[in-house]
């Protein structure tokens, strides 16, 4: 057994924010998603331009400087708003993990949005319409008609996502918050035993992104109820 | 109010161009209770289009359009295209004219049952166990009692299009526009189709009905209308048209599809 010398507990509390970091930069990153595709194809151009542009500035950034924009900037924001309007000069911290999640949801939204976009564009014009015929309204026939369909054929590509996303938290130990890689690094500069406890974390997120994918194709095989099957 | 004499659906002088082609030249059509108008015509004369204008799945130029004598108010657009200006009242009068596909349009991530509740219960507001009581009185009138809890992609196109139609029915509408409902199906579904449409004249719905199935059309219409080149070129009772039209050009039409 590999001794981890007295760092496992440290190592799951580790696991655990990292679960925690991404299934809420998940949920963020969803609603981004939708909201990012919607605006891609909205009738209005300078909705169009802002959901377009939303994912053309976070899909050319490197991830690490978006995180560290957040955090920062999201401290410098918080600051200069509480000073204006409550006239507070303190110094305003935010918590390393809702700048992470926020972060992490920006980068996946931007992402999904054209996952999202390519889904319900996919989705044969002739369906609307027939909702529309029967006098469903744009709402009704996007949430009951085009949304569900939306996710089966996003479900791939969003587990694709998931994974990336499931790594990248590991950027979130650059402002300090004491996830998975965080704590590995902190044993390690304890222990001295850089390959033990490395190969510990290393085999940690492939666990993690394992089960996830997983859970991805219980979900695809869900989803598919009715329309794979026969399609093969 | 409508009085006596107002036409249940009633389509006023439609106009509609495609990039400065003109598809429909100034169509008109009333239909009282009970009528079935069958639309003919070789393919580009307009027909689908024209049916598709009445209820704005595709957006005229020109033209009015009236249920039991409400028009679907309208306000002209930057291109010059009438569009609904008011959204929910286009709501309401298309939930009372039924529309059935060339290709069915099921949706098919909901079994056939749920197909045909789905609108009840969003439009109507029926509740579930309402517009499923509805769907199964339905269903089983257009012979998919046993594949109420099917999927779409399980169906054969017969049977799609049946289910289609019993989606369409589901909402009591008072008027059913089919455009070409056995078009996309193979040649041995489509008598199960005309049959459900055949039996629907029957019972006294009003119907405008594009097709190319020369024989049916004749069978149930009680009025036909041949369309060329995005005109009417000529209209009358289906034995007229069909045995003697005044106009060469349906005569031929008819000598080439009836055999």
């Amino acid at each position: 057994m590999i001794d981890l010398q007295g760092f496992g507990a440290l190592l799951f509390a580790g696991t655990q924010v990292t679960l925690q970091l991404a299934l809420a930069a998940l949920v963020v990153g969803l609603i981004l998603g939708l909201l990012g595709a919607t605006a891609k194809l909205s009738e209005h151009a300078p909705v169009r331009l802002l959901g377009n542009g939303y994912s053309t500035l976070v899909r050319g950034l490197p991830e690490f400087l978006v995180v560290l924009t957040f955090y920062f900037g999201a401290t410098d924001i918080l600051m200069a708003v509480a000073s204006t309007l409550f006239g507070y000069d303190g110094y305003i911290e935010v918590s390393a993990f809702a700048a992470g999640t926020t972060a992490l949801g920006f980068i996946f939204g931007a992402y999904a949005s054209e996952l999202f976009r390519g889904a319900i564009i996919s989705i044969p014009g002739g369906q609307a319409e027939a909702a529309r015929a029967l006098g469903m309204t744009k709402r009704q026939t996007f949430f009951r008609i085009t949304l569900p369909q939306v996710w089966r054929i996003a479900l791939p590509g969003l587990g694709n996502l998931f994974m990336i996303l499931m790594k990248d938290t590991a950027l979130i130990s650059v402002v300090g918050l004491e996830e998975l890689m965080r704590v590995t690094a902190f044993a390690v500069g304890r222990t001295k035993e850089p390959f033990t406890l490395y190969l510990t974390a290393a085999v940690i997120y492939l666990l993690l992104t394992s089960i996830a994918s997983l859970g991805l194709r219980y979900l695809e095989k869900r989803a598919a109820l009715g329309v794979r099957e026969a399609l093969s | 109010m409508p009085d006596d004499n107002t036409p249940l659906l009633k389509v006023e002088d439609i106009h509609k161009s495609f990039g400065g082609q003109d598809v429909l030249k100034g169509i008109s059509v009333n239909a009282n209770r009970g009528d079935v108008i069958s639309i003919l015509g070789s393919s580009g004369s307009g027909k689908s289009t024209f049916l598709r204008c009445i209820n704005y799945l595709e957006h005229p130029d020109i033209g009015r359009v009236s249920i039991a004598g409400e028009e679907i108010r309208t306000k002209k657009d930057k291109s010059g295209s009438l569009v609904p200006a008011d959204p929910k009242q286009l709501a309401r009068l298309r939930a009372r004219i039924g529309f059935v596909f060339q290709s069915f349009n099921l949706w098919p991530h909901l079994n056939v049952l749920q197909n045909v509740i789905e609108a009840p219960m969003q439009v109507l507001k029926l509740s579930r166990k309402d517009a499923t009581e509805r769907a199964e009185v339905i269903l089983a009138r257009v012979g998919l009692a046993d594949r109420m809890h099917h999927f779409p992609a399980h169906l054969s196109g017969g049977q799609q299009q049946r289910a289609a139609i019993a989606r369409t029915l589901a909402m009591e509408p008072e008027v059913i526009l089919f455009d070409e409902p056995t078009s996309a199906l193979d040649p041995e579904l489509v008598s199960e189709v005309l049959a459900v449409i055949g039996s629907l004249a029957e019972e006294g719905r009003t119907m405008l009905i594009v097709t190319h199935e020369m024989g049916f059309a004749r069978e149930v219409s009680t009025w036909t209308m041949f369309l060329h080149q995005g005109k009417v070129e000529e209209q009358g009772p289906p034995d007229k048209i069909f045995k003697n039209a005044d106009s060469e050009r349906v005569r031929q039409f008819m000598a080439s599809h009836l055999h």
